[in-house]
């Protein structure tokens, strides 16, 4: 259980160009379930997303996990925190150039120090999982859209995270690649996984496996449904 | 503990596939900072080798120098004062020596002519032979059989042949030497008999010396005892000035190579930082991100202190510091072409790395911070 | 002034190390007026990202200090054949009465980085930033201790002319010299060497509590300090001679040349590691509290402490069974 006690994001704080990507957001985001944040552009949901996946920190407010407050902790454990909490899945896929699928894979385990023998192992069975395996020894920037994606939740998986985070994870893909990646979400979610997806995609904000439906505007939320 | 050990070596993989994804831009550093590391350690071999060099010949010669003294210049010394060093208590061998020096105008240079001591059988020469130093074999391109003429500056002809040239190893105090027959010397330098230029004293206990030059002077208030840890001393501190003053020289070349180091390291291209926030927001701590590029800065290094360290030993031991000559020498023109005995040791490679190492890995801290401190939301955007 | 490229290399690791306290010393200040862990303001997290720096260099400094130390002590017996009537490092220390203060504030300066990064590592494992401001006022303490060691070291090698005439060794630890050195090398070995297994004996005993309880962690750093001390005295006094084979050699430098096998290395690595983490554990004890990664950091320490003080206690004791004098 994630909860979010009135959270505050000020980018440029003190100086005349200050954005309130944020406003005093109460939120809960439940275990097992697949929540979507939706919301006009610039209404603040990927801000919303960094401060829940601790990628930043909050200007003002309290983020718990599981009962622990994250929001004042040094770097070091927020992001034992995201590492251990968090696999995230980027609009842009952010796979690293130059390295095979396998490596872009291991990569969230290096600083845990698994060995590279049990790492490989585990990121083949994922990969495997998602019917890339003989993809695994081509260069990041030679797969295609679809690909990238799936080795991308490949690598949001290899710690074995509870939360899933996707930041519009179908604005990159044509369609059958969307129902794809539906299919992905929702054996995620059959394998216990919290699923939090920001999209104005309707075929994400309209499926059937969305269990909660959260809306943003200007920073606030404005509406929960489910 | 284990966790730990996997970690660094995660991390040291990682950063030398980054080292190997981009070949160019890392091999262009390398070449500029094993050049640097070459530079410095030239001169720092050189010089280490040229002052070793030095005392091995010093080693050698005789315990104690006497010269006679006149109105606080070197002046000759008479048989009467050689007779009275040879009654000395402690001394093994009292040897007076003819030696000089000649400008030769058509080589350019300077000639040391000497007479060889009678106690050196391989280096006798007959009247009308002459043994040659390798410097002045090669200005007047003599050889073995062929005929060598000076002139004194009052217009006397010496006309030797050449029985040998001195063997290359210890040229740096040998390359301009001419070695000859004493009445050769004495007719051509137009000296009397019963004279000499100094004396050699050998002492029979070396631990003595101090106390027999004192005693000598006491004998010989007109003569100077220079003994030979005075001379290595004087050597010593000689050949360390110059290699420093160099290296002072030098360190303007070390400041520019900060320089562009930290210029390297803070001018990361797009994709590089992107690929930080990419490896921030997956997981890895700025800790973490530091060590990798640190663990790069440490590959990168070591390579180029190799490369500049082996370049600077062949350099200075196998083509004797040619690049340097003209800096480092300076004080004959007949600079030796010789080999210097190889070695190196560890005082001298510490003192490499910490002038070259160290100035890189400082440079690149900050700006290695800096890009590590990227925000790991960058990504999202 | 000789112009030996060590002596360039050493000062300018000084200059360096100076400039990056000094550089650490004002953001220290910056960091004791604002530091708000509470905030989440731009200038609190830049004041924690700054803080990473600061670690990062202030090892950086540690490893470089650590590494000058050598150096130094190698150059000065490299030095040697410029002075007259010396033979080893401690002829061209004595060669300038700021020889050996520069020697020994290389080593307080090596120490007292030491117990800083143990804090250092201590404060990063903590949740709640325990021991950041604690850290910042050493820091502040750190600072100066890391400038009057660079000028001591430079006044000492700006003094430094050839042929200057020195004593060396036999004279500074000549047994019936009326010095301190005298003093140490006319102590009786076997005194000396009981009094080094006592001391280092006490060590181990308050260094094996000392993860749990705060007052033996202080007793070991008090301890590893006097171990130090009762250390180079037996190296003069006993150990020293013993390597020589030679009962009136005490020279604590000529053990660590190529002659003698490089042996100083077993003695004085161990030795500074152990007085190293001693000291970081019993300052950790006076600034910390019982919270679970103290123990543990005390924990790591004393163990660090307590191989090394074995180990170099069984280097000692190799090296003087092995020797073939008998004192
Ligand atoms: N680093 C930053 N500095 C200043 N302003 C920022 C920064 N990041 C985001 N913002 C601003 O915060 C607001 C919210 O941005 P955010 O990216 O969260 O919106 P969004 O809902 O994800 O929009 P979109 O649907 O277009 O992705 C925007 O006005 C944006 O300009
Ligand atoms: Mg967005």
């Amino acid at each position: 259980m994630i909860t979010l006690e009135a959270v505050t994001k000020t980018f440029a704080q003190g100086r005349h160009d200050r954005v309130d990507a944020v406003r005093s957001v109460d939120l809960d985001v439940a275990d097992g379930r697949v929540t979507v944040l939706r919301g006009p552009s610039g209404s603040g949901k990927t801000t919303l997303l960094t401060l829940i996946g601790c990628l930043a920190r909050p200007t003002s407010g309290r983020i718990r996990i599981d009962g622990e407050t994250v929001s004042g902790l040094p770097e070091r454990f927020l992001t034992e925190t995201r590492r251990r909490t968090f696999g995230f899945v980027f609009q842009k896929f952010n796979l690293i150039r130059g390295l095979s699928a396998l490596d872009n894979v291991v990569l969230p385990a290096f600083p845990l120090g698994v060995p590279s023998r049990t790492l490989s192992d585990r990121a083949m069975r994922l990969l495997d999982r998602f019917g890339l395996a003989d993809r695994a020894g081509l260069p990041a920037e030679h797969l295609s859209g679809g690909e990238a994606q799936r080795v991308a939740i490949a690598r949001a998986l290899i710690n074995d995270p509870a939360v899933i985070i996707a930041d519009e994870p179908t604005a990159s893909l044509d369609g059958d690649r969307v129902a794809q990646f539906l299919a992905i979400a929702e054996d995620l979610k059959r394998s216990g996984k919290t699923v939090l997806i920001t999209s104005h995609d309707p075929r994400i904000t309209e499926a059937s496996l969305v269990d909660a439906l959260v809306t943003m505007a200007d920073g606030r939320i404005v509406e929960v449904a489910g | 503990m284990r966790a730990a050990f996997e970690r660094r070596r995660h991390l040291l993989d990682f950063a030398v596939r980054s080292l190997a994804r981009r070949p160019t831009r890392n091999l262009g550093l390398i070449l500029v900072y094993g050049l640097v590391v070459f530079l410095v350690g030239s001169v720092m071999l050189w010089g280490s080798a040229v002052r070793r060099e030095a005392s091995a010949i010093l080693a050698g010669g005789p315990e104690i120098t006497a010269q006679a003294m006149v109105m606080g210049r070197h002046d000759l010394t008479v048989d009467a004062d050689v007779a009275l060093l040879k009654g000395l208590r402690g001394v093994r061998r009292v040897e007076p020596r003819l030696w000089g020096y000649l400008w030769d105008s058509a080589g350019a240079a300077n000639y040391t002519l000497m007479v060889p001591s009678t106690a050196a059988t391989d280096l006798a020469v007959a009247k009308g032979e002459a043994i040659v130093g390798e410097g002045v074999a090669r200005a007047r391109r003599l050889a073995p059989g062929k005929m060598l003429f000076l002139v004194s500056p009052s217009g006397r002809f010496l006309k030797t042949r050449v029985k040998a040239v001195l063997p290359a190893e210890s040229a740096l105090v040998s390359a301009d030497l001419v070695l000859v027959e004493e009445s050769d010397f004495r007719a051509f330098f137009e000296l009397p008999d019963g004279v000499w230029t100094d004396v050699a004293l050998t002492v029979a206990n070396p631990s003595e010396v101090g106390t027999i030059s004192g005693k000598a002077a006491l004998k010989l208030p007109h003569h100077r005892f220079v003994t030979r840890a005075d001379m290595s001393r004087s050597a010593e501190a000689l050949f360390s000035w110059r290699e420093g003053l160099t290296l002072a020289l030098l360190a303007g070349a070390l400041v520019a190579f900060a320089i562009l180091a930290f210029d390297r390291a803070s001018g990361l291209s797009a994709e590089e930082r992107r690929e930080i926030g990419i490896l921030k927001a997956i997981g890895w701590e700025t800790g973490d991100v530091i060590a990798s590029k640190l663990f790069e800065g440490a590959l990168i290094s070591l390579t180029a202190f190799l490369l500049g360290v082996l370049a600077a030993w062949v350099h200075v031991f196998l083509f004797s510091a040619g690049l340097f000559e003209p800096v480092l020498k300076g004080w004959a023109t007949l600079y030796p072409r010789f080999p210097l005995s190889p070695r190196i040791d560890a005082l001298e490679i510490a003192t490499l790395g910490m002038l070259t190492v160290v100035p890189f890995m400082a440079a690149i801290l900050v700006p290695v911070w800096r890009t590590a401190s990227a925000d790991p939301d960058a990504v999202m955007r | 002034m000789i112009f030996h490229p060590p002596i360039l290399a050493l000062i300018g690791a000084s200059l360096l190390s100076a400039v990056v306290l000094a550089g650490a010393a004002l953001f220290a200040v910056r960091l004791l007026r604002h530091w708000d862990p509470a905030s989440g303001a731009e200038r609190q997290i830049g004041l924690e990202r700054t803080t990473t720096l600061v670690s990062t260099v202030v090892a950086f400094v540690l490893v470089l200090e650590a590494a000058s130390l050598v150096l130094f002590a190698f150059n000065a017996d490299r030095m040697a054949p410029l002075f007259v009537g010396a033979m080893c490092a401690v002829g061209s220390l004595q060669a300038s009465p700021w020889g050996f203060p520069a020697l020994w504030a290389k080593i307080a300066v090596f120490f007292a980085a030491f117990v800083w990064l143990a804090v250092d590592r201590l404060d990063g494992r903590t949740r709640d930033y325990a021991l950041t401001r604690t850290k910042y006022v050493g820091l502040l303490a750190l600072a100066p201790l890391v400038f009057a060691e660079g000028g001591i070291e430079l006044a000492y090698f700006l003094d430094l002319k050839a042929d200057t005439i020195t004593s060396c060794c036999g004279k500074l630890f000549g047994e019936s010299r009326p010095n301190f050195g005298g003093d140490l090398a006319s102590l009786d070995p076997k005194l000396a060497l009981g009094l080094l297994a006592a001391g280092v004996a006490a060590a181990v005993v308050a260094g094996l509590p000392a993860a749990g309880s705060r007052i033996a962690a202080v007793a070991l750093g008090v301890l590893s300090l006097a171990v130090f001390g009762l250390a180079l005295a037996a190296i003069v006094a006993a150990i020293g001679p013993y390597v020589y084979e030679m009962p009136h050699h005490h020279c604590p430098f000529c053990i660590l040349k190529r002659e003698y096998g490089h042996v100083g290395f077993a003695l004085y690595l161990p030795l500074f590691l152990a007085t190293g983490a001693g000291l970081s554990a019993g300052t950790l004890a006076l600034v910390a509290g019982n919270r679970a990664e103290m123990v543990a950091a005390r924990r790591g320490l004393s163990r660090i402490a307590i191989a090394g003080h074995l180990v170099f206690a069984l280097a000692a004791a190799t090296l003087v069974a092995t020797s073939g004098l008998k004192l």
